[in-house]
């Protein structure tokens, strides 16, 4: 089969022969299928050393989440795709339950290509999708098929992923931001910071995006964010405890607050500018001084007390908020950092002088929209230990350790600062509709919905997919595959006989689902092959969780 | 009563008092090829393919094996039995079977593409068709199998160049003699797991002619597999076993590799989509050569094959039946787990 045997026969293949588009394809099969992130790595560096540097910017965009918007919608592809093989709309489902991924489905369905025309460039599509966005639907239509045919495989793949939008291959900011640091000789954490913030990559070239220009330009831009590691390690080594600044870990969206310019903006970690999203903050571009970057979480709180992250969820998809929610769900920031004050870079100060500052700056807007994350005081590790009890008490996840001489780096980094997170709750429940997966998972049951016991019936609460290991994944496949009802369709019914314990984050009362809660972050944290079905927990337990902890 | 009927062993002709690849021990078998799921141990007599008996010694021991050649008839209580090629593998047979003017055909796993070794599938008519349908999905499109060969060259050269050992994946029976067929000339030498050697020296005893391999033993000089070509069943990935053969560029071979999730679930440096089964065109022209007027459609997808057939004119039903669904020696979802945990 062509798709996958070409992606590793092209690897080493002389670089200069191969069009912009084969360029991307093999980054993308690399990304898509390593494990190893020195592979991805050297893919990326190899990309931005041979391609174009149209292509590299729209590289660095898609992989940033800087993508155009879809010109047509999946159930549209779908539909055509269906036109070309005349094949019935069941068994292109069936297809795609098994493939597990749209553009692959449409990809392996499709006929042999009918020319030896080669594809074009990368940006050259891009910016094709960009002009059809404002042509009608036939238009798109016959550009999209042509394409198709003018395409074998792999191409179609990637071509389809770019319009579907769908490039969720394991690669992080990090490793791009390493990899452009190979290639052009700058620090990754300036880097980091110049490809971050608003630019688009229809007019921004390749060297003005990483030029110093693109700091001083963009007013928006905000800082790489600094995250820490997970502490593993006893308390004791981190050394003396006053050393150490302890704050709250807050489970909401990690944001940047920025004003300059007169301006005001707010990014998420994810990159995306959420200014307009909460109204909260617009008082606030009147009251803070210019020239500023706070960083903290962006979360909901009634009272300095924040309010669960489901309720933050109701907020973010929305355009118009309502006077309601203003009032029941009013966002916050609970700033716990200073990065930019007066205009001038604070990253490289240590942090209890930022703290300082960040003091000064919140008692001086006295405004309720923002609030300093406290400092929990403390004198001894085991003090410190036994308040982490309180942490879903104060709405919070956890703990975070903070060197108190620590400068803001850029990025994931050890030493300096450390999460501490409480552990989840948990709940027994029973397996009862399975779902193929996507992607590695492709052909396997691996995504399930769960039941607690109510009476003598079952409630489903929630879907958990990740958890177990590949080989508990093919014994519960194998168990789906031999007990279950349906033969058609993404989901079957099964027996409930498997046992799991469903570990998650937090728990909110939810309109939405039949049992009347949400988990945050549910996994599946043990196959609990030592229990029956009628041992799992009930409703009634999940009711008490909700009441202790969800509130 | 039909002529063929689906029990709980297996499929069985009551008139002819046998069944055809029984999955438990019965009085009498009819196999119609070696691989684990459809040979399997224990019945007091065998019936197959001259090409197949060789092979059943090896894997299932001395028995009551009786073996015939192509379109050789044999006739148990009236019912005349006839073995045509299916082109899966080494003596892999469809079974005809008739009675009373009716037939019935068996296609136990087949191909339609002629791989040069396992004999060319032989459309047979017949009034009903069991049939596989381990790649009953239109998205099993095989390319031809030079074009994979041709690639797998192409890599392996790459693994050359690069100073990497080539290992492929492949079934022991079957798919490994094709990879060695066709491959040997790229290398200086090619290496194979024992199960694979095992297999080689019983068919080479049986006549045939393969190109020379060498069987991995541990005194094998690590330097030898750079550069070249080891072959070995899917269960030997990631154990010990390969460590010796580091930096190692790993291969499987499988129509489950069309699939992109299927070679990352793998964790392979590469898939190659060479299958030992007929794709979903091959499927369905095989039916359509049978002329048959039910088709009955056993492991794989059998639901979307047979609904597909209904709709298109030809009567067909599903059938369960404990054939493995797989292209490999163990279950593939499991194999790699075990491995691992079998290296701990």
């Amino acid at each position: 089969m062509q798709a996958v045997t070409e992606e590793i026969q092209v690897a080493d293949i002389a670089p200069e022969t191969k069009s912009g588009m084969q360029l991307f394809i093999d980054l993308v099969n690399v990304l898509g299928t390593s494990t190893k992130t020195n592979a991805k790595l050297d893919a990326l560096s190899a990309y931005f050393s041979l391609a174009a540097d149209a292509d590299k910017v729209w590289v660095i965009a898609i992989f940033s989440g800087r993508r155009p918007k879809r010109i047509v919608n999946a159930g549209y592809l779908q539909q055509w795709c269906i036109e070309i093989i005349q094949i019935p709309t069941w068994l292109f489902e069936e297809s795609y339950h098994t493939v597990g991924d749209l553009a692959e489905t449409i990809a392996l369905l499709l006929p042999e290509k009918n020319t030896a025309q080669q594809p074009q460039t990368l940006s050259w599509y891009i910016e094709k999708f960009i002009h059809l966005q404002k042509q009608e639907e036939s238009i798109r239509k016959a550009f999209i098929i042509d394409s198709w045919m003018q395409m074998n495989k792999e191409e179609r793949f990637v071509f389809n992923k770019l319009i579907t939008g769908g490039f969720r291959i394991g690669v992080s900011q990090k490793t791009m931001v390493n990899a452009l640091a190979r290639t052009i000789k700058l620090d990754a954490s300036v880097i980091a910071h110049r490809i971050s913030g608003n630019w688009d990559p229809v007019t921004t070239s390749f060297t003005q995006l990483l030029s110093e220009e693109s700091v001083s330009l963009d007013f928006s831009k905000p800082y790489p964010f600094y995250l820490a590691y997970a502490l593993e390690e006893e308390l004791e080594t981190l050394g003396q405890p006053q050393l150490w600044q302890a704050e709250w870990k807050w489970d909401g969206i990690r944001g940047q607050l920025i004003k300059r310019n007169n301006e005001l903006f707010v990014w998420s970690r994810g990159e995306e500018l959420m200014t307009d999203k909460f109204p909260e903050y617009h008082v606030l571009k009147d009251m803070l001084p210019d020239g500023i970057v706070l960083d903290g979480e962006i979360i909901p709180s009634l009272e300095k007390k924040p309010l669960p992250f489901a309720l933050l969820q109701t907020r973010i998809g929305r355009k118009n908020v309502t006077k309601k929610q203003l009032q029941e769900t009013p966002i916050t920031f609970f700033a716990y950092d200073v990065l930019e004050y007066a205009g001038k870079d604070y990253r490289d100060m240590p942090l209890q002088e930022r703290r300082k500052a960040l003091e000064e700056i919140v008692a001086q807007t006295n405004h309720p929209s923002l609030i300093i994350s406290p400092v929990i005081e403390y004198t001894a590790w085991a003090e410190l230990a036994s308040i982490r009890f309180a942490s879903r008490d104060m709405g919070a996840e956890g703990l975070m350790l903070k060197r108190k001489d620590s400068p803001y780096l850029a990025g994931r980094k050890r030493g300096d600062w450390w999460k501490w997170k409480i552990d989840p709750l948990v709940i027994d429940c029973v397996l009862i509709y399975a779902q193929k997966g996507h992607g590695r998972r492709s052909n396997l049951y691996t995504d399930y919905t769960f039941a607690v016991k109510d009476g003598d019936k079952l409630v489903t609460f929630t879907k958990a997919y990740s958890g177990l290991t590949d080989k508990e994944f093919a014994q519960v496949d194998n168990f789906v595959k031999r007990n279950s009802l349906e033969k058609f369709g993404p989901v079957r019914t099964v027996k409930p006989e498997l046992v799991f314990e469903i570990a998650f984050e937090g728990i909110a009362a939810s309109a939405r689902h039949k049992s009347g809660v949400a988990l945050r972050f549910p996994r599946m944290s043990r196959w609990r092959k030592d229990k029956k079905p009628d041992e799992i927990n009930t409703l009634e337990d999940l009711k008490k969780m909700l009441e202790l902890y969800g509130k | 009563m039909p002529l063929i009927e689906f029990t709980d062993r297996g499929l069985y002709c009551a008139q002819g008092q046998f069944y055809i690849d029984p999955w438990q021990a019965v009085d009498k078998a009819i196999i119609t090829h070696a691989h684990s799921d459809h040979a399997r141990w224990g019945s007091k007599y065998y019936l197959c393919h001259h090409h197949t008996k060789p092979i059943l010694q090896l894997r299932l021991g001395e028995n009551n094996y009786e073996s015939i050649g192509w379109n050789e008839a044999v006739y148990m209580n009236g019912v005349k039995i006839t073995l045509h090629p299916a082109g899966h593998i080494i003596g892999s047979a469809q079974v005809r079977v008739e009675y009373n003017g009716e037939v019935w055909v068996v296609s136990g796993d087949y191909k339609l593409e002629n791989d040069g070794i396992s004999g060319e599938f032989e459309p047979v008519r017949c009034h009903s068709f069991i049939t596989e349908s381990t790649f009953g999905l239109p998205i099993y499109k095989w390319k031809p199998q030079e074009e994979i060969f041709a690639a797998m060259r192409t890599w392996i050269q790459q693994n050359k160049e690069a100073g990497r050992t080539s290992l492929l994946l492949a079934y022991s029976l079957g798919k490994a003699q094709r990879l060695v067929k066709n491959l040997a000339g790229c290398v200086d030498h090619v290496f194979v797991h024992g199960a694979v050697y095992n297999t080689q020296q019983v068919l080479k005893n049986a006549g045939w002619d393969f190109p020379e391999t060498e069987k991995v033993t541990p005194d094998i000089s690590k330097d030898l597999f750079y550069h070249n070509l080891v072959i070995a069943p899917g269960s030997a990935a990631d154990t010990p076993w390969v460590k010796k053969m580091q930096p190692v560029a790993v291969g499987t071979c499988s129509g489950w590799m069309q699939v992109r999730g299927n070679a990352r679930r793998r964790n392979t440096d590469a898939g190659f989509a060479l299958s030992d089964h007929a794709d979903w065109d091959g499927l369905l022209q095989a039916v359509k050569a049978t002329g048959a007027e039910k088709v009955y459609a056993t492991h794989g997808f059998q639901s979307a094959f047979s609904r597909y057939l209904n709709e298109n004119g030809i009567e067909a039903a599903e059938v369960k039946t404990a054939f493995g669904e797989e292209e490999e020696d163990n279950l593939p979802e499991t194999k790699t787990a075990d491995a691992v945990v079998n290296a701990e």
